[in-house]
């Protein structure tokens, strides 16, 4: 086992590095009158260093004037030390903006992640129970509509009724205009409430998923021998259902949220940029729009890393979850 | 399993004992309609799949926007890039007006009255003098009336140097002095008087230090505070003339209500520091012959002639401090900017139909360039459907190679190429493609081009799942009793590939295909909608719902956004309806 786990980490690191390489190697291989362009903009703005600055700045961060690899080793060399350099949009050091943001993105996913999880296994089992009823068929097809809902669409509608028509809650942001007035808890209630729409169209898009799979692999589960055996000594249905089947149900289930649970700090770039919650994915996109390279870049490593990450643990958990897997 | 086994040795039983039976009947005996239908295994799907309702819907929504797009964009009566303008009345600027704060003057004839010499009037004017020097000419000016001045110039005619008795003369050129003159000049120089009269000429006698100065004084130009309009145009040299401007300015010094020129009585009728000029026609009629004011009012809008009757109303209005006033029964409103009068009148204007709601002629109404939004629906529905089909071809193909290659060949090229799947798959989607959006940005990229960078990148990140799936399954066939039967008889690879595992690989890539379409006409769509995909002139379903970036356009107008979300989201969900029930067809086994 910890063979196994040693060569995977080994794997994981060795994928980073080859995801790195190609982030920068596609940095690099900008025209390299993009990086003139965001430089000569970056000059013009009041209080700005210089444009020929700017220009040696790039080529000190990302080593443009030496060949791709050699580029690559010395960047290498300072985000292993941590220094990422310092973002061209936010004026602060990159690293610095990242620890501002990424609790908005993490309490968003959170929150998600529970309501995704209460929701969409209870209805997946109900649906895979009474497979071919009408409930059935009324889960599946929500699912496939949250499946093809495009998430911008899905939050301007959102916005459009519960914002516009009945003027519930903001359209953008996290915090209200009255936001310093507020008392410590206050100020806490004011972000719960900017977060409700958000999560309920982060929710509402993925709880699809989980629930196709859920009854999907209950539906393998229900067929099992041990389930007939189960009714046929006349258990009572909760028990077959809550004991012998949903139980073996969690082995998949299970890899399926590890996979899950580190794309919760990777933000979901599109719904916090529909909503403007300053979390990591909304910096990240102003960032890449405003081509803030060192930005960039770490954010993209960073959600490599946790992609690698996720496929680790969701590895680890097969493993845990079931005994077979261990053996082997 | 005995069990099981016991009961197929029994149906076989069964079967046999039937046979015979009908053997022995002959209206049992085995003809085309007593013989058990079998359907070709490509007819068992069509029947399963046709008889998946969701799957008919799904094929249903896709017909219809296939049609929509492809063909109703031909019957379409608008072309893509239409647009539609309509007439709007908007309060527009019309004219402007001020008071008049400077003298404007007009010169006298033969009169060499500059600007240098009105700038020096000015200055001397301020410093309380009443003459002044410029370019050598003595000027001196009087106060006619309230902020009128006529200015006299006083041009030397000769020279005369004096000593004791003797009186010697410089003319100046041109001018010859004769007898009589010279004696008139030297009594009144003796009587110590400051002018003389000669043939009915009064001059003067400046007196210097070598002795004197003859000159004669004449009116030079007149500088007054009013702005003069005519009715007639042709009757602007008239009154821009020195002589009628005397005569009038003299009149209205005096509050004379009438005033002689050429031969003509002009009436001046006053009102509130303004002046109407009128004069007997030659019906006995007075006619408006021009108007007094210390309005400047000027024309903003082009090919537009201000007539005197619409300043002198202009006038009287501002003098009464109104707010509006109609004129011609045109409603004229008034605003005052930092000492200008804007005067402002609705104004049809010929402006793009933007946001037009829907009508018969538009049946979704227009979008922000005043382009029909049905239309643009079609065509942005050509572009999404295109770049879905071209980049999942592009998938296919380089997943059935990578795929293919991987799962018949195994051992190290599997090996090596799952890893390269491996670490193709840790490139950061998202971030990518907003890079490379934000850079086609930058550089400005043709819209065209970008729709085929885009597909190309698509298709480039995305193949590995494609990949995967086929190296899976072939990795399985290639097992298969027919793989090892076909190897035996010696068919050739690329053959072995083509002709036996490709068609069993078939039916999971098209269901993955199909349900892979509905994602990438999602991410096209997000990505347009962040402005990153498809730009103008060319639309997409996503780049038209773009406009809901803005919550004005999400509050007013609904029927910009909702008809492309709805189109995405039926379309996707079309594409999974289908690719569901594919994938039931082609296996019951597999579960939905």
């Amino acid at each position: 086992m910890s063979k196994f786990i040693i060569r995977r980490v080994f794997l994981a690191a060795l994928i980073i590095l080859f995801g790195a390489f190609i982030v920068y190697a596609v940095i690099r291989a900008l025209p390299s009158s993009y990086v003139e362009t965001i430089a000569r903009q970056r000059a013009t703005m009041p209080n700005s260093k210089s444009y020929a600055d700017w220009v040696a700045e790039l080529n000190a961060l990302f080593r443009l004037d030496t060949d791709v690899f050699t580029g690559f080793a010395g960047w290498l060399g300072d985000a292993i030390r941590g220094e990422f350099g310092n973002s061209w949009s936010y004026g602060i050091k990159v690293t610095e903006k990242f620890a501002d943001v990424i609790w908005y993105t993490v309490a968003l996913n959170i929150i998600t992640f529970i309501l995704q999880i209460a929701i969409a296994i209870p209805l997946g089992i109900m649906a895979a129970r009474k497979q071919y009823s009408k409930m059935d068929y009324a889960i599946t097809f929500f699912a496939m509509v949250g499946i093809s809902l495009p998430s911008f669409f899905l939050s301007t509608m959102l916005k459009y009724v519960f914002s516009i028509n009945l003027g519930w809650f903001d359209l953008y942001g996290i915090v209200g205009r009255y936001h310093e007035q507020l008392s410590s808890w206050g100020k806490l209630l004011d972000m719960a409430h900017h977060l409700v729409l958000p999560v309920t169209t982060l929710t509402l898009l993925s709880i699809g998923g989980l629930m196709r799979f859920t009854r999907t692999n209950m539906l393998e589960v229900l067929g099992a021998d041990y389930i007939r055996t189960a009714r046929a000594k006349g258990l009572p249905e909760n028990k077959v259902i809550n004991r012998h089947a949903f139980r073996n149900t969690l082995i998949p289930l299970v890899s399926y949220m590890s996979y899950l649970l580190p794309s919760m700090f990777a933000g979901s770039m599109i719904t916090e940029t529909l909503y403007q919650i300053p979390g990591i994915g909304y910096i990240a996109f102003g960032a890449i729009r405003a081509g803030d390279i060192p930005f960039t870049m770490f954010y993209s490593v960073f959600s490599i890393v946790l992609t690698q990450i996720s496929l680790l643990i969701a590895d680890m958990m097969y493993a845990v979850v079931d005994p077979r897997v261990r053996i082997n | 399993m005995d069990k099981k086994m016991g009961n197929t040795k029994d149906h076989r039983a069964d079967a046999s004992g039937e046979n015979a039976m009908n053997q022995q009947k002959p209206e049992n005996m085995l003809g085309d309609e007593q013989r058990v239908k079998v359907l070709s295994p490509g007819m068992m799907v069509l029947k399963r799949f046709l008889r998946n309702r969701l799957a008919i819907t799904g094929l249903i929504i896709l017909v219809f926007m296939f049609l929509f797009s492809f063909v109703g964009g031909i019957l379409a009566p608008f072309r893509q890039d239409q647009t539609f303008h309509t007439t709007e009345i908007m309060l527009k600027e019309y004219a402007g007006a001020t008071r008049n704060a400077e003298l404007r003057y007009v010169t006298a004839p033969e009169s060499e009255f500059t600007k240098s010499a009105y700038a020096g009037m000015i200055l001397a004017k301020n410093n309380g003098e009443t003459s002044f020097d410029s370019n050598g000419t003595h000027f001196a000016f009087t106060l006619l009336g309230q902020d009128t001045f006529l200015i006299e110039e006083a041009k030397p005619l000769a020279e005369v140097a004096i000593r004791k008795v003797l009186f010697g003369y410089k003319t100046a050129p041109g001018f010859t002095m004769p007898e009589g003159m010279k004696q008139a000049f030297e009594s009144a120089y003796k009587a110590g008087e400051d002018t003389f009269i000669f043939e009915d000429e009064a001059y003067q006698i400046f007196r210097t230090d070598l002795g004197a100065t003859i000159g004669k004084t004449r009116a030079s130009a007149l500088a007054s505070m009013k702005i003069y309009d005519v009715a007639r145009p042709e009757d602007k040299a008239l009154i821009d003339s020195f002589d009628y401007r005397m005569a009038a300015e003299q009149a209205m010094a005096a509050g004379l209500e009438a005033f002689e020129h050429d031969g003509v009585i002009y009436t001046l009728v006053e009102d509130e520091g303004s002046y109407l000029i009128t004069y007997a026609s030659g019906n006995g009629e007075a006619e408006t012959f021009g108007a007094v004011s210390e309005m400047i009012i000027n024309a903003i809008m082009p090919d537009v002639f201000l007539t005197m009757e619409f300043k002198a109303e202009a006038a009287a209005a501002i003098n009464d401090g109104l707010s509006e006033f109609n004129y011609n029964g045109q409603r004229f409103r008034i605003d005052l900017v930092h000492r200008t009068y804007n005067i402002k009148t609705d104004t049809e204007t010929h402006v793009l139909d933007m946001y037009h709601a829907p009508d018969s002629k538009h049946l979704l109404g227009t979008d922000q360039n005043g382009m029909d939004m049905l239309t643009r629906l079609m065509y942005g529905g050509r572009i999404s459907l295109m770049v879905g089909f071209v980049v999942i071809f592009l998938e296919m193909f380089i997943g059935i190679l990578i795929g293919g290659i991987s799962g018949y060949f195994g051992k190290w090229v599997d090996t090596m190429l799952m890893r390269f799947i491996d670490l193709f798959n840790c490139i950061p989607y998202w971030p990518i493609l907003l890079i490379l959006g934000s850079v086609m940005d930058t550089l400005e990229v043709d819209s065209y081009v970008r729709i085929f960078l885009l597909m190309f990148v698509l298709g480039l990140l995305g193949w590995t799942g494609i990949a995967r799936v086929v190296r899976g399954q072939i990795l399985a066939l290639r097992e298969q009793d027919f793989m090892i039967a076909a190897e035996a008889t010696g068919v050739r690879v690329s053959r072995r590939i083509i002709k036996h595992l490709v068609p069993n690989v078939m039916p999971l890539l098209i269901v993955q295909a199909t349900l892979g379409l509905g994602g990438i006409i999602l991410t096209e769509a997000t990505l347009s909608f962040l402005g990153l995909g498809v730009k103008y002139p060319l639309a997409s379903w996503g780049s038209i719902i773009n406009a809901a970036s803005n919550p004005y356009i999400v509050t007013n107008y609904w029927y910009i956004w909702v008809p492309a979300g709805l189109l995405i989201l039926l379309t996707v969900l079309g594409f999974n309806f289908v690719g569901d029930g594919l994938r039931d067809a082609f296996d019951p086994k597999m579960k939905r």
